[in-house]
């Protein structure tokens, strides 16, 4: 197991290397050219060059990127363009922000979906059907457009929320809670079906096997047999799901907070990329890919402790 | 040319280990085998024990670590790729499983058209030949246009016994090719494969775990285990008095269909385990032990 | 030779023939036809946008700004007087042009690369996994926005680079589906035949990748078309050129003054999304075979509970015209017609007969565990006269693996994976014979060492995937015993085991059944097993019993054809092949 999780966090490492080093390279092929876009077009030659030297571009690419992860490894992304605020800083309070709307989404998606998962593969019959339905209408609409329905009939309309705007927990945690149960809802909503379509998938699938004819055989309650048996065997394949289903909320949750006005990591990569604030999209796209290493991380563990053969080769 | 259609000499084949470090898995140890042509060469072994594999690597479809497979004279074990499928016409295969040998979403004419297709051989011949090969096999020739999923396991083994004829070859491997048929239907194929070998000389290695059927149809026998050939010779002399500890062990493990005679056969292999464990005691530990199991419960 | 002049004719369709007649099923789907329909009409109308719609897409007459719907406009006009009706005619060429642009880029590339990797595996395969792996790992909406600050707002790099990001789940699937054709046998037999690779991937490889990909095709046409609006619509688009996703945006900064705005772009993304789904969906379900219905058990009306008569020669089980069935589409299939069947306290059964017969169905049903859609059609199960099918399965539970046990075949998957042996031996003692888990845990130790598992406390530890095949077997016969069944009910026992591990658990099966005198019922195909274990036999032929009796008698004087049929073909052991000859050498 444990050599299992270090080859896992190595690969992960290796690609979190990758995945920076490509985005790095990107972003900054094009040279002084960001400095003129800064400036504008009307700057003169030797303001463009100036600003170009002030940020470093006049250097060889190799250079600048060498510097910038000796920088990353001491935890510091470089500074923004703009607010002349350290990205590290400026990532951290808005990620905060971001990481609470999508854990709290995907935690209420997961355990919304393995309940109704688990009576739909049982029962079957019309709750089945209405999960498939759901699932179907869930993957095929776009989460904005659930939110812009939800934003005019439950606030607009009913005035039970605001529209938009966020509240921050240590100002007011009812008020946060408020201010984050529509977006939270939103995502939750255009995902949920989907995710409960795969755990009642893989726990039909399990629930297929031979070993649970045999189980039955035995004289065990029908209960013990699926939830104990069953569900744990069907985790595996459903805990991939989770893994997909986060990226997939961190992904929705750009528009989400855009749309709701909520002060997150999506509105800064939106902000800062109409900008061309290069440094802090570039910081944003590795604090994002760390995060969501640590996830699969987490869910290779808890694959682990449901699959005695992952733990032990 | 040698008297020998095929010979395999000190054939090893391993596979890759699971881990980086880990060492390779030995399949075969330096097997030595011969088929002459027209010859049905029974291979007998239980599961683990390489008789696919070795199957496979005449094929050229299981790689070869050393050793040499000699066909008429030529080493066709480390053979290019392309060389290799000229041969193709020489050497057939007919499969375990009739289920999945034949591409379900293909008509039995065009499954059995592909080699000759493959072959540059005119449309018109072909068709012609695909008959013929119905004929052969005895299956109805409104067959061609239909898909395998229409006919019973035993019709299906049939298709893929005409296509391994198709080209004519002179050695076809038969890997376990009567094992997923059911009793009746498995004695009527056997019974096309020793016809078809008597009119066409086709030779054969005949792969199976059942020792009745490799008794039914073999003229020399190889009994594989753990990858090594334990014992090789002729039918007779293998399936009636086995010289081998394992061979006598394997002969004596299968139950005879007719309960007074099987009452006799369990009494003697109890007897033969007690012999061989003593033998085995004082040979010192472990020489011919299986499995971690004791011989009886 | 029947057998090579009768066809039968399958109901079910495997995935692979059912391409070419894929769009004739999607039109048997009056949603996927729907679906279809409306896409078309949504393709149509932006194609003509030119011809259709009533003024151009920037037309801005100020003074009509945020109009409702009225017979110029009929969709009303948005913040800047613009016709809508005209700006979604001609935004539609915009979004479904650029989600087009994605769906070819990610089918392009992943479908080729796919192949490769699936087909030739190697370094490409490791690569490709690998850069889809990385494609994967990060949300699309952040790479796309990052992307945005190095190339600019053009909305078709956006769509491109997205058709890239896409094609990692293109890749995974053609992959997989490669992977699964590349071992098939088919795929051996033809390079056994010299088909070149190329001609293996046209002639085999491409009719099974090919409905998956259709499929994929429209699934990720609706996201595409759901992302290119969500860029639009937080302003992250291309501002010279009219889209759905715009007309969105511009609703939604006017969505106090003129809620209806946010509604007709809404409203048609979300339906062509919706179609495109749809579409996925009942190609998925043309390829794969639903519809299979349950069979109603007959009202037990009249023979309740028990017939009682003396217990004394009662026998253990007793099966009276026992029916099974399964819903098939169209209608319901019965395997079993009506078997009687007895079984007395240690008295060993053979229930023989070849594949098809009805033999395990009959075990299945005699426990009450027959497979979703089947079911006890009719007859009764009588347990020491009191039957079992109207039975509440609480009751019938408690039964099971208590008094009635069951041997399955195959050994490796029935085990639960994810469990302990141990674990899995203590469960059902501590059900029915309320032990403690001591008392359970020594128990077990105790069933293990005498079925002949050298290292008990170790196999406890173990997982199944831990031991070997005959291990396996003998856990599971363990488990069976547990709680001294009255009955064993074993199907197949040995089929999945070689000759000497067969002969090793049959004599295990014997000693076990002297010992604790259990009645068996010996489900085989195997005439030696018979012969071996048995006392009585039984033959069954497709869902009847053709002939029972005594073991040595059917044995010596098998009174029916197909019982003789049967004995006719087991081949004889003193039937040696005559002695090669060499002939002169063919060709």
């Amino acid at each position: 197991m444990l050599s299992f999780l270090v080859r896992r966090l190595l690969s992960g490492i290796a690609m979190l290397a990758v995945i920076s080093t490509l985005a790095y390279l990107l972003m900054f092929m094009t040279g002084t050219d960001i400095a003129r876009n800064l400036l504008g077009q009307n700057a003169s030659e030797e303001a463009v060059a100036a600003r170009a030297a002030q940020l470093g571009l006049d250097q060889p690419l190799l250079t600048r990127y060498v510097d910038w992860v000796s920088g990353a490894l001491h935890g510091d992304l470089g500074t923004s363009w703009f607010s002349s605020v350290p990205v590290t800083e400026l990532v951290g309070q808005r990620l905060g922000v971001t990481l609470s709307l999508v854990f709290l989404s995907t935690f209420f998606a997961a355990l919304v979906a393995v309940i109704v998962g688990v009576i739909a593969a049982v029962h079957r019959g019309w709750i089945d059907r209405g999960l498939q339905v759901g699932s179907i209408v869930g993957a095929a609409i776009p989460n904005y457009l659930v939110a812009l329905v939800l934003v005019i009939v439950l606030a607009i309309q009913l005035k039970w929320f605001e529209p938009t705007g966020y509240t921050r927990p240590q100002d007011s945690i009812s008020g946060w809670l408020m201010s984050i149960t529509l977006p939270v809802l939103a995502l939750v909503v255009t995902t949920v079906a989907g995710v409960a379509q795969q755990v009642r998938g893989s726990l039909i699938d399990a629930l297929r096997q031979d070993y649970v004819r045999t189980l039955r055989s035995r004289g065990l309650p029908e209960w013990r047999v699926v939830l104990l048996h069953a569900l744990r065997n069907a985790a595996g394949p459903a805990l991939s799901v989770l893994a997909l289903l986060f990226v997939g909320l961190l992904g929705g949750a750009v528009i989400i907070e855009q749309l709701f006005a909520i002060p997150g990591a999506g509105s800064l990569a939106i902000s800062s990329t109409s900008q061309g604030d290069i440094p802090v999209v570039m910081g944003l796209v590795v604090a994002i890919a760390v995060i969501v290493l640590v996830v699969n991380l987490v869910i290779d563990i808890l694959q682990g402790w449901f699959n005695p053969k992952v733990r032990i080769s | 040319m040698s008297e020998n259609l095929i010979e395999v000499r000190d054939l090893v084949v391993e596979y890759p280990g699971k881990g980086r470090r880990s060492a390779p898995l030995r399949v075969l140890k330096e097997v030595s085998l011969d088929i002459r042509p027209g010859e049905c060469v029974g291979l007998v072994g239980e599961s683990g024990s390489g008789k696919t594999t070795l199957g496979r690597a005449i094929l050229g479809l299981a790689p070869v670590t050393g050793g040499q497979i000699r066909y008429r004279g030529q080493d066709i074990a480390h053979m290019h790729r392309s060389q290799r499928r000229a041969m193709g016409s020489e050497i057939q295969v007919v499969f375990q499983d009739p289920y999945t040998s034949l591409n379900p979403s293909m008509t039995i004419g065009d499954i059995l058209a592909e080699p000759l297709t493959a072959r540059r051989v005119p449309k018109a011949q072909a068709r012609e030949r695909v008959k013929e090969l119905l004929d052969q096999v005895r299956l109805p020739s409104d067959a061609l246009t239909r898909l395998p999923r229409e006919f019973s396991g035993g019709q299906r083994q049939r298709v893929a016994i005409a296509r391994a004829l198709a080209l004519e070859p002179s050695l076809i491997i038969c890997d376990e090719p009567v094992s997923a048929l059911d009793l009746s239907t498995q004695q009527r194929v056997l019974d096309l494969f020793v016809e078809i070998q008597e009119r066409t000389g086709v030779a054969y290695l005949f792969i199976t775990h059942d020792l009745a059927v490799v008794r039914n149809v073999s003229h020399r026998v190889a009994v594989l285990y753990r990858g090594d050939i334990v014992e090789w010779g002729d039918a007779a002399q293998v399936t009636s008095t086995p010289e081998h500890p394992y061979t006598q062990r394997l002969w004596m493990a299968a139950p005879v269909p007719d309960p007074d005679a099987q009452e006799v056969r369990r009494a003697q292999r109890l007897r033969l385990l007690a012999q061989q464990a003593e033998l085995d005691e004082q040979a010192g530990a472990g020489a011919g032990a299986d499995e971690a199991l004791p011989r009886s419960a | 030779m029947s057998e090579a002049l009768t066809t039968q004719s399958a109901p079910a369709a495997d995935p692979e023939t059912a391409v070419p007649s894929l769009g004739r099923r999607l039109l048997k789907d009056p949603l996927g036809v729907g679906a279809l329909g409306f896409l078309l009409l949504v393709v149509l109308a932006a194609v003509f946008a030119g011809v259709i719609a009533p003024y151009g897409w920037n037309d801005q007459v100020l003074a009509d700004a945020l109009q409702g719907p009225s017979s110029t406009h009929p969709l009303g006009t948005d913040g800047a007087g613009r016709d809508v009706l005209s700006f979604l005619l001609y935004g539609g060429r915009f979004s479904l042009a650029s989600a087009a642009l994605a769906v070819v880029v990610a089918v392009g590339l992943g479908a080729v690369s796919g192949l490769i990797a699936g087909y030739f595996g190697r370094w490409f395969d490791s690569l490709g996994s690998w850069a889809a792996n990385i494609l994967l790992a990060l949300p699309a909406m952040i790479v796309l926005l990052a992307a945005r600050s190095v190339v600019g707002p053009s909305a078709w790099w956006a769509m491109g680079i997205f058709g890239v990001i896409l094609s990692a789940s293109v890749f995974r699937l053609v992959r997989a589906a490669v992977q699964g054709v590349r071992n098939e046998l088919y795929v051996d037999a033809a390079r056994v035949s010299g088909l070149s690779d190329v001609r293996i991937i046209f002639r085999h490889v491409l009719r099974v990748v090919r409905a998956p990909i259709i499929i994929q095709v429209a699934s990720i046409a609706s996201v595409a078309i759901a992302v290119q609006a969500g860029l639009e619509f937080i302003g992250m688009g291309d501002p010279e050129i009219p889209s759905w996703g715009k007309a969105l945006n511009n609703g939604f900064t006017k969505i106090y003054q003129q809620p209806m705005l946010v509604l007709w772009p809404g409203l048609l993304i979300a339906l062509t999304c919706l179609a495109l789904t749809l579409i996925a969906n009942a190609l998925r379900d043309a390829l794969e075979n639903t519809g299979a219905t349950q069979p109603k058990a007959p009202g037990h009306a009249g023979t309740p509970g028990a017939t009682q008569s003396s217990v004394e020669d009662v026998p253990l089980l007793e099966v009276h015209g026992l029916r099974i069935a399964y819903g098939v589409p169209g209608g319901v299939k019965e395997v079993v017609h009506g078997i009687d069947l007895d079984v007395r306290a240690g008295e060993v059964l053979g229930l023989i007969g070849e594949s098809g017969s009805g033999k395990t169905q009959t075990a299945f049903g005699i426990m009450g565990l027959l497979p979703v859609g089947g079911g006890i059609t009719g007859g009764r199960v009588l347990w020491h006269g009191e039957d079992l099918v109207s039975k509440p399965a609480k009751e019938l539970a408690a039964l099971r693996g208590n008094k009635i046990a069951y041997i399955p075949q195959e050994p490796m998957s029935n085990l639960d994976p994810s469990f302990t042996i141990g674990y899995q031996l203590v469960e059902p003692l501590r059900q029915h014979l309320r032990m403690s888990r001591a008392q359970a845990r020594e128990r077990a130790r105790e069933l293990l060492a005498r079925v002949g598992i050298p290292d008990p406390a170790r196999t406890m530890r173990s997982y199944p995937h831990e031991v070997s095949g005959g291990m396996a077997q003998r856990v599971l016969i363990a488990g069976a015993i547990s709680c001294e069944p009255e009955l064993l009910i074993a199907d197949e026992p040995t089929t999945a085991l070689d000759v000497t591990v067969q002969a090793d658990i049959l004599e295990l099966l014997r000693s076990l059944q002297q010992d604790l005198q259990m009645g068996v019922i010996l489900v085989t195909h195997n005439f030696g097993v018979v012969a071996d274990l048995c006392d009585r036999v039984a033959v069954m032929q497709e869902g009847l019993i053709v002939e029972r009796g005594d073991i040595r008698e059917v044995f010596a004087d098998p009174q029916h054809p197909y019982t003789r049929q049967l004995f006719d073909a087991i081949l004889s052991e003193d039937d040696v092949r005559p002695a090669y000859v060499a002939r002169e050498m063919a060709r």
